[in-house]
């Protein structure tokens, strides 16, 4: 009994001692200012800065200099206390989000050209006969997207429609790399027109196979209107250049399709109706006198 | 005495009995017909006729893209009317030519060489390449490319595929049955052109008839054998054929049979080896199996290249039921397609059609870890620890446990209890591990 004590005792004695020899020798220094920046960081690893993860871009700052608003998760205030950390200036990065660029897709408003039954991703879908949807470019609705999101921002609405929550999106581009269909673009929070439909079909087909037949059919109207060109049709698709578009909804006023979304499509409309009966009543008034 | 097998594989009811009997019947000529310019591996050919062309039966209407590639030919006479993309049996879409017909069926002119089996092994591989012949079991691996191996590994052994393990299929039977001497005559060629010693006609032991009237053809061939081999899928495989031929084993990680110097080649591959060195007479047709359980009059029609699927199905009487699953190719490995206006090609081996309750799948449940998959699978490797690889995104995972030595045939899937659909997780595996082993080659380059 006394003998397994002492034994025991000498043995934890002896590494104790070991340990505590290794842990002064082989001390390796890390720059206190790697350990504070990944503990600023929002430690979500989700890769948006292009490293694998939080403690990976940290150390990318320190060591290599990298730019020091590439958190996307974090915003500005992340970005606010890693300046103070290291000393300099930085501007926090514009907030983006991600935008599904298909109005379709839910198990309600798409058209199936055959009942499947594989393994329940997109990824699994488009393998077989290149997905069942009609439409050969539209969202195919087994929610990658939102499996891949880190943020929980990607909900399914009782139609089966994926709704990004643009608060909690952080535009770290996990939903747009799931996409097999490359539905999701990620661009500026500050930005509200959207061409919603991917479809590079000539416009009786696109129209055919929509689901809410909300597709782009190729007419380009909203290109003759757009006031700033910032819309071109490529290949029988009106695609959008952000840095031009000014927001004025001309292109979701005049598209016959409904395939480009304007929150304020209906706002603006009625104002237009005001002003035009206001006109009216002035030209009225004017004849009268 | 034991028949010969590979170890692992499944054992699934043959369903045969639909089409077994049915002799070999040449299908009408078909009004259109949609020339798929990728109809096997390796580069599509390149169109070389124009929209308005009139073309005879047999003549090249698109030529070889490549090494690894064949020409195809004209398989009626008529006009050129469109080239466009079209439904591939593969449950894909691709190039066609579509040509229709005027009902007539004008060939090219074909010669009979009376001296076809003493020409050097060279022109042998010309006429082959020139006739636009790709392994017609399936996968469509363009012939002369098989019979020419390089150099270092010499081929001692040619064997036959007449297997035919899939479930539904009888087209390689009647063949065997009905072109023995065909089939005798092209093997004899193909180990000309290899300068094999041996030949081996590996056939499943379900088809005692197939056995019986080969061995009576070749009671005089003395390096000329018939293997019967058990009744077991995937028997017919490349590799696990050799393996119950001549128990060498094609090592994992892409190895080839010729590593172990055999060539494999499917019995209709056969025939059309000997048409073309003998008649030079290109690959316009093949026999197909048209089956199930709802199908009218089951059938094995030898039908033109490029043939609807439609007109096969309407030929044999149409269904008895409603359909609700249509496959082209084996039950096992075919492919579901999404309709029937869809084109044969060189590698269509059957169109199987079922009703909703032969085909309806119930959804996957939990794996339960009962290692059925591993041990039915033929090429040795752990499917259910792929599949979770796959799942969970550890492409390191699905790459170790051998995701690209799998030939997708099936087995485990059919076995699994949870009816996990294995398959389609390991092709998505295979995309993935495939694209990520190229990035990696690539950056090795560089």
């Amino acid at each position: 009994m006394i003998g397994a004590i002492i034994i025991l005792g000498a043995l934890g004695l002896l590494y104790g001692l070991g340990l505590a020899v290794a842990s002064k020798k082989f001390h390796v220094e890390i720059d206190p200012k790697i350990e504070a920046i990944t503990e600023a960081l929002p430690s979500a690893n989700c890769g948006a800065c292009g490293y694998p993860g939080c403690a990976a871009y940290a150390e990318a700052i320190v060591m290599h200099n990298e730019e020091l608003n590439k958190c996307a998760p974090g915003g500005a205030a992340v970005v606010k206390e890693i300046a103070a950390i290291m000393g300099k200036e930085a501007v926090a990065a514009d907030k983006k989000v991600a935008v599904i660029k298909c109005q379709s897709g839910g198990k309600n408003n798409t058209i199936f050209r055959y009942e499947y039954q594989g393994v329940t991703t997109c990824k699994a879908a488009i393998l077989i006969n290149n997905g069942p949807n009609l439409c050969s470019w539209g969202c195919l609705g087994y929610n990658d997207c939102a499996s891949a999101c880190k943020f929980d921002a990607i909900s399914i609405d009782e139609n089966g429609m994926r709704i990004i929550d643009k608060e909690k999106c952080t535009g770290c581009v996990a939903c747009a790399k799931a996409c097999p269909r490359n539905l999701i673009e990620i661009v500026s929070a500050k930005k509200r027109v959207h061409i919603l439909c991917s479809s590079h079909d000539k416009g009786a087909e696109s129209r055919k196979v929509c689901g809410n037949k909300t597709a782009c059919i190729g007419c380009s109207m909203c290109v003759k209107k757009c006031p700033k060109a910032a819309i071109e049709m490529k290949d029988n698709l009106a695609v959008l250049n952000y840095d031009l578009c000014i927001m004025c909804g001309i292109c979701a006023d005049v598209c016959p399709t409904g395939a480009i979304f304007d929150p304020l499509k209906e706002i603006r409309a009625k104002k237009r109706a005001e002003a035009k009966l206001k006109a009216e009543a002035a030209a009225k008034a004017a004849e009268e006198k | 005495m034991g028949l010969k097998t590979f170890p692992g594989g499944v054992h699934s009811h043959d369903n045969k009995g639909y089409s077994r009997n049915a002799a070999i019947e040449t299908m009408p000529l078909p009004p259109k017909v949609y020339v798929h310019l990728s109809q096997h591996i390796g580069a599509p050919a390149k169109p070389v006729v124009k929209v308005g062309e009139e073309v005879l039966t047999g003549q090249l209407i698109a030529e070889p893209g490549g090494f690894v590639s064949i020409p195809m030919h004209a398989p009626i006479t008529g006009k050129v009317s469109r080239i466009d993309s079209f439904a591939h049996p593969a449950g894909t879409t691709g190039t066609v030519i579509e040509i229709t017909g005027n009902g007539e069926d004008n060939w090219v002119e074909l010669t009979d060489d009376q001296n076809y089996e003493n020409l050097p092994a060279d022109e042998m591989k010309k006429r082959i390449a020139g006739a636009g012949i790709c392994g017609m079991g399936g996968a469509g691996f363009p012939t002369h490319v098989k019979l020419s191996p390089p150099a270092d590994k010499p081929i001692d052994t040619v064997i036959l595929n007449g297997v035919e393990c899939e479930p539904y299929l009888t087209a390689d039977y009647r063949v065997i049955l009905e072109q023995t001497d065909d089939v005798i005559k092209g093997l004899k060629l193909l180990m000309k052109i290899v300068g094999a010693k041996q030949g081996i006609i590996g056939i499943e032991a379900n088809k005692p008839d197939c056995i019986k009237k080969m061995r009576q053809a070749l009671a005089k061939e003395k390096n000329i054998r018939v293997d019967a081999l058990k009744l077991k899928y995937p028997q017919g495989a490349e590799k696990q054929l050799i393996y119950a031929c001549t128990k060498r084993k094609v090592p994992n990680k892409g190895g080839l049979p010729m590593a172990v110097g055999v060539v494999v080649q499917n019995v209709g591959t056969a025939v059309a080896v000997y048409e073309a060195i003998r008649y030079q007479k290109p690959l316009i047709e093949r026999v197909i199996t048209v089956s199930g359980k709802i199908v009218k009059n089951p059938k094995n029609l030898k039908a033109r290249i490029g043939t609807l699927y439609s007109e096969l199905l309407e030929y044999c009487g149409g269904t008895t039921e409603d359909v609700y699953k249509v496959i082209s190719g084996g039950p096992m490995m075919g492919f579901a397609i999404s309709t029937l206006d869809t084109p044969m090609t060189k590698g269509s081996s059957g169109l199987l059609l079922f009703n909703k309750k032969e085909a309806e799948k119930d959804r996957e449940y939990t794996c339960l870890r009962c290692g059925l998959c591993v041990e039915v699978c033929p090429m040795n490797i752990a499917p259910s620890l792929i599949v979770s690889g796959v799942r969970y995104n550890d492409w390191e995972q699905a790459e170790k446990y051998g995701v690209m030595d799998c030939m997708k045939c099936g087995s485990c899937a059919y076995i699994c209890p949870a009816q996990i659909k294995l398959i389609q997780w390991i092709d998505i595996g295979k995309l993935e591990v495939g694209k990520r082993m190229r990035n990696r080659q690539q950056s090795a380059k560089a």
